[in-house]
């Protein structure tokens, strides 16, 4: 339809000139603007830089001699186990719960909207400390029948150690802001596409694992990477029920050396490394999940209003 | 007369709230027998279509595929509600064909041909990219295998579309408004491989607005307005010499 003329067209016009006109042969005036914005904003943060590297202040050698520390290397190992724990309960967790609060039967929907809405909204901190003195509250836990005899019973003490407050906190937390993500891109996808899986005879569990969380997982890995992120420096949380993850091991050294600034700077600097190669993990998962979309042609036509004919025809 | 009818709906109701759409359906229809629906926007075509696969609930009367109650099974004269999974069961031998083609975006034409067979119907994955290469091939798209719909025109969408209805081997084809949502120049295509379809024997229910296809492919048109049925027939009696004036004043709009 709009493909280049080819042959002569009656009426049209050829003028010498067009030769010269085509776009193709156009050159670009040199950038000047663009250069010199370019080096008085590479200029102005080397100068940062420098002034920084210099500043005796910030204790570089510090920084260096504690950097790989063992004491922080296990203060790290001990972040990101957590990190990695939490998250993967919290997004198994997650995607039970989203299920659930999207099911059409009422008791899942509103069990699933009290999680959320608990361990969402009470303060993380408060969660965890709540977990940690647990033993306060329940000396001991019994599965039993309701009203009926006990079946097993353990000494909450025994039960709760700093590592498993730290656990079921962090992940109960993630579970219920997970919940909220997964549903979101459950949302995202369209209608049509669980019908269609219905109409051909899927069973609701194979539906969501081969056609919907697929196509959902676009929406989801972004914010997925986001709280991964936030559960990394969530986890110095913990330091306040007496777990030594990263931030902790430091404050240990400092609290020894009272040199502050630099122990500070060694955990940052290991955050910021750790959130780097998440970044480009996230990354290369998105690219992963919207192989699909690349190479587009053509987009189907909508048919006007009603495209899925509820009451229509 | 003795054929039993491969599907035999009886007094079909459904409504949407208030709005009543279906006011009692009775329809048979034979096996590799072609009927199309037609009707004006509203009329409940596509929502009767629907009801046949159970992907809408009827509230009164019954409909039977193969002498199976769609969504309920009688047994010693108490009908009982069937679960979920055992409706899944009986929806695997009907096809279905969208209006919007539904294709599953993330997956290529052949894995979007296959997905059924292999997770639904248990076929040796060999076996089902063979059968699946085989209807690709057949409704002309052999060489798309591996592209992803976005990559395709919304003609060969629904081409793939209907290749991925015959994988399951349906004992009844639905196809709600299969060509609505493309462009004039595409829906030659489609239609073509509807035609090709029918010719072989294959039961199909046709809800569209292409009385061509009707007058050329249909063994039976039914002609729904306002939740009934109102006229049915032959296409050449139907289409050529409409009885009901509803009828008549709808097909002079294509003239």
């Amino acid at each position: 339809m709009s493909s280049p003329a080819t042959g002569e067209q009656a009426g049209v016009v050829r003028l010498p000139e067009d030769a010269l006109r085509d776009v193709r042969l156009a050159h670009a005036p040199f950038p000047f603007d663009r250069v010199a914005l370019w080096t008085v904003t590479l200029a102005i943060i080397g100068n940062f830089f420098y002034i920084c590297a210099i500043n005796p202040n910030f204790g570089w050698p510090v920084v260096a001699q504690y950097f790989f520390d063992p004491t922080v290397m296990k203060g790290l190992s001990v972040s990101l186990g957590l990190t990695v724990v939490a998250m993967v309960l919290g997004i198994a967790l997650g995607l039970i719960v989203a299920v659930a609060r999207m099911s059409q039967d009422r008791l899942a929907s509103s069990l699933s909207g009290l999680f959320i809405w608990f361990f969402r909204g009470a303060p993380l901190l408060v969660q965890l400390i709540f977990w940690y003195n647990l033993s306060t509250l329940f000396p001991r836990i019994s599965l039993s029948i309701p009203f009926g005899p006990t079946l097993a019973s353990w000494d909450t003490n025994t039960l709760i150690t700093p590592l498993t407050a730290a656990i079921v906190g962090l992940s109960l937390n993630e579970a219920a802001l997970m919940a909220e993500i997964i549903r979101g891109g459950l949302l995202s996808v369209d209608k049509g596409q669980a019908e269609t899986a219905e109409a051909f005879g899927m069973t609701r569990a194979r539906a969501l694992r081969r056609i919907i969380i697929p196509q959902a997982m676009k929406a989801i890995v972004p914010p997925t990477g986001n709280q991964l992120i936030s559960m990394i420096k969530a986890t110095s949380l913990v330091s306040v029920i007496a777990m030594a993850d990263l931030l902790y091991s430091v404050q240990s050294i400092y609290n020894r050396t009272f040199e502050v600034i630099p122990m500070l700077l060694v955990a940052v600097f290991w955050y910021l490394l750790i959130t780097s190669v998440l970044n480009v993990g996230q990354g290369a998962i998105e690219r992963h999940y919207t192989r699909s979309d690349r190479g587009s042609l053509a987009v189907p036509k909508k048919a006007g209003a009603g495209t899925t004919g509820k009451g229509e025809a | 007369m003795t054929i039993q009818p491969l599907v035999r709906a009886r007094n079909v109701h459904k409504a949407f709230g208030h709005n009543e759409v279906l006011k009692g359906i009775d329809l048979d229809v034979a096996p590799g027998e072609v009927v199309v629906i037609l009707g004006p926007s509203g009329s409940g075509k596509s929502t009767f279509l629907r009801c046949i696969n159970h992907l809408e609930a009827i509230d009164q009367g019954s409909i039977e595929v193969e002498g199976e109650q769609i969504g309920f099974r009688l047994d010693k004269g108490r009908l009982h509600r069937l679960s979920g999974r055992q409706i899944a069961a009986q929806r695997r031998k009907i096809g279905m064909v969208f209006q919007q083609f539904n294709l599953f975006p993330h997956m290529t034409a052949l894995e979007n041909v296959i997905e059924a067979p292999i997770g639904v119907h248990h076929q040796k994955p060999e076996e089902a990219r063979r059968l699946g290469r085989e209807l690709l091939a057949r409704v002309g798209l052999a060489d798309k295998e591996n592209a992803y719909p976005r990559q395709l025109s919304g003609g060969q969408q629904q081409r793939v579309a209907i290749a991925r209805a015959l994988a399951i081997r349906p004992r009844l084809m639905l196809f709600d408004e299969p060509t609505s949502a493309l462009d004039p120049e595409l829906v030659g295509e489609v239609l073509a491989t509807m035609r090709d379809l029918a010719s072989q024997g294959l039961t199909m229910i046709v809800v569209t607005h292409e009385i061509g296809f009707a007058r050329e492919a249909a063994d039976r048109v039914i002609f729904m307005d306002g939740g009934h049925i109102i006229e049915e027939g032959p296409p050449d009696q139907v289409l050529a010499a409409p009885r009901h004036p509803r009828t008549r004043s709808f097909l002079s709009r294509f003239v």
